[in-house]
């Protein structure tokens, strides 16, 4: 770091680890799918060089929300449900800095889903990553949209009586999608693979993660851990390329341009087998923020200017002082 | 612009040789369906006169619908103006005189009394022969009841005279009636004739010749036929002067505080600042970011600040209450924002266009947990427009968030004031970049002030999570009893430390006396009026307005004790003594009086009234002299 020197430019090359972006010990349960996420997190931090203070992690409210916590970068741990539009005024004003969206299932599939439906039109730079483990897990246990029909727990101890809430499809049905993936915790490659597309993409990137909860949900995805047909990978040149390792173990590959949207809301609603990879991309959709943007410098001559400019339309002069066009 | 030919009079008007009657001040209307002008009318009779050197209060009519049938009482739309000599500080009592394009427009105002007994009332006589014979009947009906009600009535031939000039009367007869007001109220023509090439400015030439003609037209009918006019003496302006009203204020302000971001969701009667925001904010490099909803303005607005710069929302009730859990998070965080409530009637949607003072007590407490935060009430419109500098500058210093109450008495009513001068202390500098020194915590609460430094994303070594939850000094979330405590108190502090900065409010009257009357927000101008006109009777009585509501600013304890009686004046509820039900130990208390009572354990009284109107100086001076009166007997005189 360059700290001690009186100047703000960096006068060298520093190269930053892991630990640089780590922060303290993850007060996650044992075998949650959020310390996967945040393990591939951080790699992606150091494989693309941020700089920390130039990057922030906004969250919202549930176990997956503590993860700016464990970042040693700026963070913002919200209110429920309302990351999405506190992300969207840092990005709107920062153009310099770095913005990142954790949330879960309840605090954007539930209380937050009117921001999650319209930050997908504002398609603005920020990379949401939606840890979906289909239960409410710091309050304990209670039923949330992405919960499959019949799921028992606290609220619904016979059992939840809605079908789930499919959040791919829901973002691919919105106008602007700019960027939609799948992951799995449990493939560890591949979420770093998504995580840096993701990252690279120039927009709106909505990452949907499906997650793991030992405590409140466990064994809820095993038959798609234990059986790797029943994941899909999705392949191609313009999206993931998968290892050969992993081609080796998940043999269920399906060739998808990530540029077909059609194809894509086809892809999003399967269930089983699960599709994981790059659903969708599309480069071409304008941001919001530079829809919007102002380009001039705020200086203070500026905005006196524009300010005089608006009190001569209110204006009423003194006799004498009338302007020469009304005299 | 060259429109030296157009602006001379065409003809000198034949003026008949009438009696001139000079005025202090009058009330006018201008009373139409939607659409038909009545509000252009309405304030370009206010900016002559303003410009003329006269005071000048307008406030807009406006119906509650976009569209409302035609010729229905619920449609009135139009202007209400008070002219006079002197400074006019607000719209004053009933109105002394109407133009009306239809019989129905005049109902509604007739039926809520807005006239003086006998005011004068000029109608458009079209409808006396209209072909259907419903409509002609009604208006025979109306002119009969307000003939016998006193009212001096005269009809006017205005679409007939219109006609003459223009294919469709519809547009025009509010400049044919601005024509006839100017020669009601012996207006400069020259200069009304300039006003009219100002307001369509943006449209071609002939446009501005037409209304020009609509506007002499009116005034040689009038100074041919009408037997009255009026003169109200008035001293040209030396200064020059901001004519707006509060919502453009609040916006104008906006842009001088040099904040760039405006986060809002449309909503009656807020939105017109936006709309004005919309328009010029970027000139000058701000963003007006309409969200998804009131939650979302919230929110982004605290992104925004968060990230550096201070920003705003702007809302009225129903999305105040939608900010509230927002509002806490930014207490909690320390983030500085600013929030405009331009209040209406509550609760639930209530009277989207009216004015009520009912927010006070939800913009001070509103937050769950205590959540200590700045709130202000602009008293005019010029006050629109620097309360927001202030607001900013506050939020800012103190890391708070700064409620600034205004109302929809503000929001559409016109004042001109002289134009600001600008002050580059009104900006804020750039967001600090520069590196956080080794050791320091984005929460190191002064343990005298509870100031901390601001930490902005960007600056090296500051990285730390902003949390809504309890945390400490480091912004570690903390479930330790002591450190909840010091966090507690340190926010708490700094609304002391503000408040040390503040000074003693002014006294309007007397400096001691019989009845100390205590205000705030926009009832500044009626409550003053009111005070003034018992001062004249020989009463000793003074007011004094709070501009800054949390914290309460010094000397008013030593104020009320100079006074054998204080109460306030408010536009929120309070129960009645006299009603059956009701006694000290039950009454409800409006707003301001409950928190002066709880603070300064003072007995103060309150009046208010909740009739979605600006509050008038008659009932004011009314109720001043009920409390004056009962004071006098012994059993109720304060100990």
């Amino acid at each position: 770091m360059t700290h001690g020197s009186e100047c703000l430019l960096r006068l060298y090359e520093e190269r930053l680890e892991l630990e640089d972006y780590q922060n303290g010990v993850p007060r996650w349960c044992n075998g949650c799918g959020d310390n996967a996420i945040l393990a591939a997190v951080q790699r992606l931090c150091r494989d693309e060089g941020l700089r920390p203070e130039k990057t922030v992690f906004v969250s919202g409210i549930g176990c997956s929300s503590r993860f700016p916590h464990y970042m040693n970068t700026y963070g913002f741990h919200g209110i429920h449900g309302r990351a999405l539009p506190i992300a969207q005024g840092v990005c709107l004003t920062r153009p310099d800095l770095k913005v990142f969206v954790n949330t879960g299932d309840g605090d954007c599939c539930s209380i937050g889903a009117g921001h999650w439906v319209h930050a997908v039109r504002y398609n603005m730079n920020i990379k949401l990553f939606l840890h979906d483990n289909q239960i409410y897990g710091l309050t304990k246990k209670q039923a949330s949209p992405t919960s499959p029909a019949g799921t028992r727990s606290n609220t619904t101890p016979r059992g939840s009586y809605l079908e789930a809430l499919n959040p791919l499809t829901v973002t691919l049905g919105v106008q602007n999608v700019s960027f939609v993936a799948q992951a799995a915790d449990w493939i560890p490659e591949l979420l770093y693979d998504i995580v840096k597309a993701a990252y690279r993409h120039k927009g709106f990137s909505f990452v949907r993660i499906i997650q793991r909860c030992p405590e409140f949900m466990p064994n809820q995805f095993d038959p798609w851990m234990h059986d790797p047909q029943r994941t899909m990978l999705l392949r191609h040149a313009q999206g993931i390329t998968p290892s050969e390792g992993l081609a080796r173990v998940y043999r269920n590959v399906r060739e998808h341009d990530p540029s077909d949207l059609e194809r894509a809301r086809a892809v999003a609603s399967c269930i089983d087998p699960v599709p994981v990879g790059i659903l969708y991309r599309n480069e071409e959709v304008p941001c919001y923020e530079d829809l919007r943007r102002s380009t001039k410098m705020r200086t203070a001559a500026y905005v006196k200017a524009g300010l005089e400019a608006e009190f001569d339309k209110f204006t009423i002069w003194p006799e004498e002082a009338r302007t020469p066009a009304a005299a | 612009m060259n429109d030296t030919l157009l602006l001379q009079p065409e003809t000198t008007a034949a003026s008949t040789s009438k009696t001139v009657t000079a005025l202090d001040e009058h009330i006018v209307e201008v009373l139409s369906d939607s659409g038909e002008g009545a509000q252009r009318c309405g304030q370009s009779l206010g900016a002559i006169s303003a410009r003329m050197g006269n005071g000048v209060w307008t406030v807009e009519i406006i119906p509650a619908e976009i569209q409302p049938p035609a010729r229905s009482v619920e449609g009135a739309s139009g202007n209400r103006v008070r002219i006079g000599a002197c400074g006019i500080t607000n719209g004053g009592d009933e109105s002394d005189l109407a133009i009306a394009f239809n019989e129905q427009v005049l109902l509604g105002r007739l039926r809520a009394g807005e006239f003086k007994p006998g005011a004068t009332i000029l109608l458009e006589s079209m409808w006396r022969g209209h072909s259907d014979p419903k409509i002609a009947a009604s208006y025979l009906q109306t002119h009969q009841e307000l003939v016998k009600a006193g009212y001096r009535v005269y009809e006017i031939p205005m679409e007939r005279e219109c006609l003459k000039l223009v294919q469709d009367a519809r547009k025009g007869k509010n400049m044919f009636a601005l024509g006839m007001l100017c020669s009601i109220y012996s207006r400069d023509m020259a200069l009304a004739r300039e006003q009219i090439a100002l307001t369509f400015g943006k449209k071609n030439r002939s446009v501005i010749e037409a209304n020009v003609k609509l506007l002499d037209a009116g005034f040689r009918w009038a100074e041919a036929n009408l037997d009255f006019k009026y003169r109200i003496p008035a001293a040209r302006p030396s200064v020059p002067q901001i004519v707006v009203n509060g919502n453009t204020a609040i916006a104008l302000g906006v842009l001088a505080s040099g904040m760039e971001v405006c986060a809002m969701y449309p909503i009656t009667p807020a939105t017109s600042a936006s709309h004005y925001l919309s328009e010029v904010f970027e000139k000058v490099g701000g963003v007006v970011h309409q969200a998804e909803d009131e939650i979302a303005a919230c929110a982004f607005a605290i992104g925004a600040s968060y990230a550096g710069r201070c920003a705003l929302t702007i809302t009225s009730g129903p999305g105040f209450s939608l900010k509230q859990e927002g509002i806490g998070l930014a207490v909690m965080g320390e983030i500085p924002l600013v929030v405009v409530n331009v209040q209406r009637g509550g609760p639930s949607t209530g009277q989207p266009t009216k004015a009520e003072q009912g927010d006070l007590l939800s913009a001070m407490f509103g937050s769950h947990g205590d959540a200590p935060k700045v709130v202000m009430a602009p008293c005019s419109i010029e006050d629109c427009f620097y309360s927001i500098i202030t607001a900013r500058k506050i939020a800012e210093t103190f890391n708070m968030v700064v409620v600034v109450l205004s109302d929809a008495a503000l929001a559409t009513s016109q004042q001109p004031f002289p134009r600001p001068q600008f002050s580059e202390t009104w900006i804020a500098p750039p967001p600090d970049q520069g590196e956080i020194p080794p050791g320091a915590r984005p929460y190191d609460w002064d343990e005298v002030t509870g100031l901390a430094r601001r930490f902005v994303p960007g600056q090296p070594h500051g990285m730390h999570t902003l949390t809504g939850l309890a945390h400490d000094r480091s912004s570690h979330v903390a479930y330790d009893p002591q450190i909840n405590q010091e966090a507690i108190r340190a926010r708490s502090l700094k609304l002391a430390a503000l408040a040390k900065t503040l000074k003693a409010p002014p006294l309007y009257g007397d400096p001691e006396g019989d009845l100390l009357v205590i205000g705030w927000g926009s009832t500044k101008g009626a409550i003053e009026e009111a005070v003034g006109a018992l001062r004249e009777q020989g009463h000793k009585v003074a007011s004094m307005h709070l501009r800054f509501l949390q914290p309460l600013p010094p000397g008013i304890k030593e104020a009320m004790r100079r006074f054998r009686q204080v109460m306030t004046v408010e536009g929120n509820w309070c129960d009645d003594p006299a009603d059956e039900i009701i006694d000290e130990n039950n009454r409800r208390y409006s707003a301001l009086a409950m928190l002066l009572r709880a603070r300064y354990l003072v007995d103060v009284d309150c009046w208010s009234e909740v009739k979605g109107q600006p509050i008038k100086p008659g009932a004011i001076r009314r109720a001043l002299i009920e409390k004056l009166k009962a004071s006098r007997d012994p059993k109720d005189a304060m100990p």
